[in-house]
């Protein structure tokens, strides 16, 4: 499917109609309504002073990185090269910090549910639960106990989730109004100012990643900082694992070294290791890919999503096919009509010359 | 003892029956499923006033105008409810233009793109139909009668019908592009909602017709009807098999009772049994079918829409 041919540029332009802006660069992606940072983007950096806008630190990567020393000049931003980038996470080292999560929410200005009161799930450690508007990064906790187990047998799988950046993105597929586009670093990410809130996209998306959120009432998700990666940053997630499960680079880079990963696990005996989305069996590949230690299922994957369109054609001929049967039914039904009402004037005419001539 | 693969395994024991199940629901609810309804039943009107109006006898041509005044206003209640269901309605536009380039925005590929395509042309055409048609009765200008004469009429009355069973059907594939569980593990329902459009729109016609529209045309209807209603039982039977265990995983509840009853039963094999022993009702016969019909057809689209939403 023509994944490129979207309706809109790969860059978005800096101002729309509505007279909102979207990712021009070096500027990261507020939430209309919410306030701007009031903290550091990052763990360990230190808060700027009140009123600095956001715009002005994402332009300062060193300052980021190492805050304390860095005071005085702050470096001109270095974006990327437009080379496919994504993430590869390597969940066997993740711990369920969760520090991804909540350095996603800080970079992004990402509000809370319940005006910040938090709510237990009741059967999980893990409170958030899944994607959404609000949460684009997830820390899965995935408890594989037997409660009717004695000897206490069980594990803990942690999978750091995110939107895959999928290389044939259900997402785009569906959109009608081109708000979800590609960009230079062959991510995927939503124009806000464009989006209309049509929701096709939540439906599209096989991996359950997108949803709307209330505070603009348009369909948001991670968007692999977009507006960090311009200015030749790391996303905030991947630079606030601890543990570096979430690794972030080029993807022929990431791919090596989750091969390497792999055969180091499977010499050691974890014969379930597997690469998820690291190939293009997966819609085309994701620019966020997987290793993990069990059936993707179990970690709440689909085995093999695919893109939405694939039911057009053929839903399309069951219709048309139902469409001309309709019709020529139709026209039977006329045609028979007009053979009866003929036979029937027939009928009548012979009557009637056998009543004019007859007996 | 328990090894940690087999608890592995019992976690997998609990996969869902299709990869469909790891998705999000869109939250199409109730506005979606009334536009369905009237937007279905406005396609349907406009083709089987289109048929009447090019292959049927002059005697045709009042049930004719009644299906193209009735799909007008139906048409014009589903848009503003599709507009009125998006989380930003002021921005509804941006399916037709493209916000940043002012160049048309449409994807042959996205059924929501040219469904919103479609819709828009099937309007215009549907409004021309009926503009004449309010001429031919006297409550316009003369001059627009030329919307329902000779080769402009027959063009208007065409494109109207053969863009009113795109709309009658398309909601159906809308759905199938998505990966929604039901909705996008089966090819049908495209093909099941224009059958049941057809049948509703039949249905809405003769209710509004059966005591002074032309007996031919009347019966007509009711032929069309029936044939659409038994193709479309047939096409549900089909999808449940096809279904198999994810059938059972949506329907599988008080979603799949409400089907078999509201659409089954009572809007398919009551409606049949009416049309084929009409002494059961007597002279109410033809019109208590046709209402029977019209519960079945809003139930179907509650229930395909509901159930999925549901999961
Ligand atoms: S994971 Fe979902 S939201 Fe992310 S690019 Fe793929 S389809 Fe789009």
């Amino acid at each position: 499917m023509a994944q490129t041919a979207q309706g809109t540029p790969a860059t978005p332009a800096a101002s729309t109609p509505s007279g909102e802006t979207s990712f021009p660069a070096g500027t990261p992606i507020i939430v209309e309504g919410t306030p701007a940072l009031g903290g550091s983007p990052m763990p360990g950096g230190s808060p700027p002073p009140p009123g600095t806008p956001v715009g002005a630190m994402i332009g300062t990567p060193a300052a980021l990185e190492t805050p304390a020393e860095n005071t005085a000049a702050f470096p001109a931003a270095v974006p990327f090269d437009a080379v496919p980038m994504g993430f590869y996470t390597d969940t066997t080292v993740c711990i369920g910090c969760k520090a991804c999560e909540v350095a996603c929410k800080e970079w992004n200005g990402l509000s809370s549910y319940n005006g910040g009161v938090n709510v237990l799930s009741g059967d999980s450690y893990d409170n958030t639960r899944h994607l959404d508007g609000q949460h684009w990064r997830h820390v899965k906790f995935i408890e594989q106990f037997d409660n009717t187990n004695q000897g206490r047998q069980g594990r803990w799988l942690m999978m750091s989730d995110v939107c895959k950046h999928c290389v044939q993105a259900g997402c785009m597929d569906v959109c009608p109004t081109g708000a979800i586009i590609r960009t230079e670093f062959d991510t995927v990410v939503i124009q806000s100012d464009v989006c209309n809130g049509c929701r096709a996209c939540i439906g599209a998306c096989p991996f359950g990643v997108i949803e709307i959120n209330p505070t603009n009432n348009t369909a948001m998700k991670c968007t692999l900082c977009y507006d960090r990666m311009q200015a030749g940053l790391t996303p905030a997630c991947a630079q606030a694992c601890p543990t570096a499960s979430i690794q972030f680079g080029a993807i022929d880079d990431l791919k090596q070294s989750a091969q390497q990963r792999l055969e180091q696990l499977q010499s050691l005996g974890e014969t379930r290791a597997q690469l998820y989305g690291a190939d293009d069996k997966i819609v085309g590949g994701l620019n966020s890919f997987y290793l993990l230690v069990d059936e993707p299922e179990v970690y709440g994957l689909p085995a093999s999503p695919q893109l939405p369109s694939r039911n057009v054609p053929t839903s399309g001929l069951m219709s048309t096919a139902g469409a001309v049967a309709m019709g020529v039914l139709g026209l039977v039904g006329l045609r028979k009509r007009r053979m009866d009402q003929f036979a029937a004037e027939r009928a009548g005419t012979g009557q009637r010359d056998e009543e004019v001539t007859g007996d | 003892m328990t090894s940690i693969g087999s608890i592995g395994s019992l976690v997998l024991a609990q996969t869902p029956p299709s990869d469909t199940f790891y998705t999000h629901a869109p939250e199409w609810t109730w506005l979606i499923v009334v536009y369905f309804f009237v937007g279905g039943i406005a396609g349907g009107a406009a083709f089987l006033g289109a048929m009447l109006d090019l292959f049927g006898a002059p005697q045709d041509r009042p049930l004719a105008r009644l299906a193209y005044v009735v799909s007008l206003p139906l048409i014009a209640i589903g848009g503003p409810l599709l507009i009125w269901d998006l989380n930003r309605p002021e921005r509804f536009w941006h399916m037709f233009i493209q916000s940043e380039t002012g160049r048309p925005m449409f994807k042959y590929w996205s059924p929501i793109s040219f469904g919103a395509w479609g819709v828009g042309v099937f309007g215009l055409f549907i409004f021309l139909a009926a503009v004449g048609t309010l001429a031919e009765l006297g409550h316009l200008p003369a001059s627009l009668r030329l919307l329902r004469e000779g080769v402009v009429g027959k063009a208007v009355s065409a494109l109207a019908g053969l863009f009113g069973l795109f709309v009658a059907g398309y909601t159906g594939i809308l759905l199938a592009a998505t990966n929604r569980p039901l909705w996008a593990d089966t090819t049908l329902l495209g093909l099941l909602f224009l059958l049941s459009s057809i049948s509703a729109a039949a249905a809405v016609l003769i209710l509004l017709s059966w005591r002074w529209g032309h007996q031919g045309s009347v019966h007509w209807l009711a032929e069309m009807d029936v044939y659409s209603s038994l193709l479309e039982l047939v096409t549900l039977i089909v999808l449940v098999i096809s279904l198999g265990s994810v059938a059972l995983e949506v329907w599988g509840n008080g979603w799949g009772v409400l089907l078999l009853v509201g659409t089954v039963l009572i809007g398919i094999l009551l409606p049949l049994a009416l049309h084929f022993r009409p002494h059961l009702a007597g002279r109410m016969s033809l019109p208590s079918a046709a209402a029977l019909v019209l519960i079945g057809a809003f139930v179907l689209r509650a229930v395909v829409v509901l159930s999925s939403e549901a999961v």
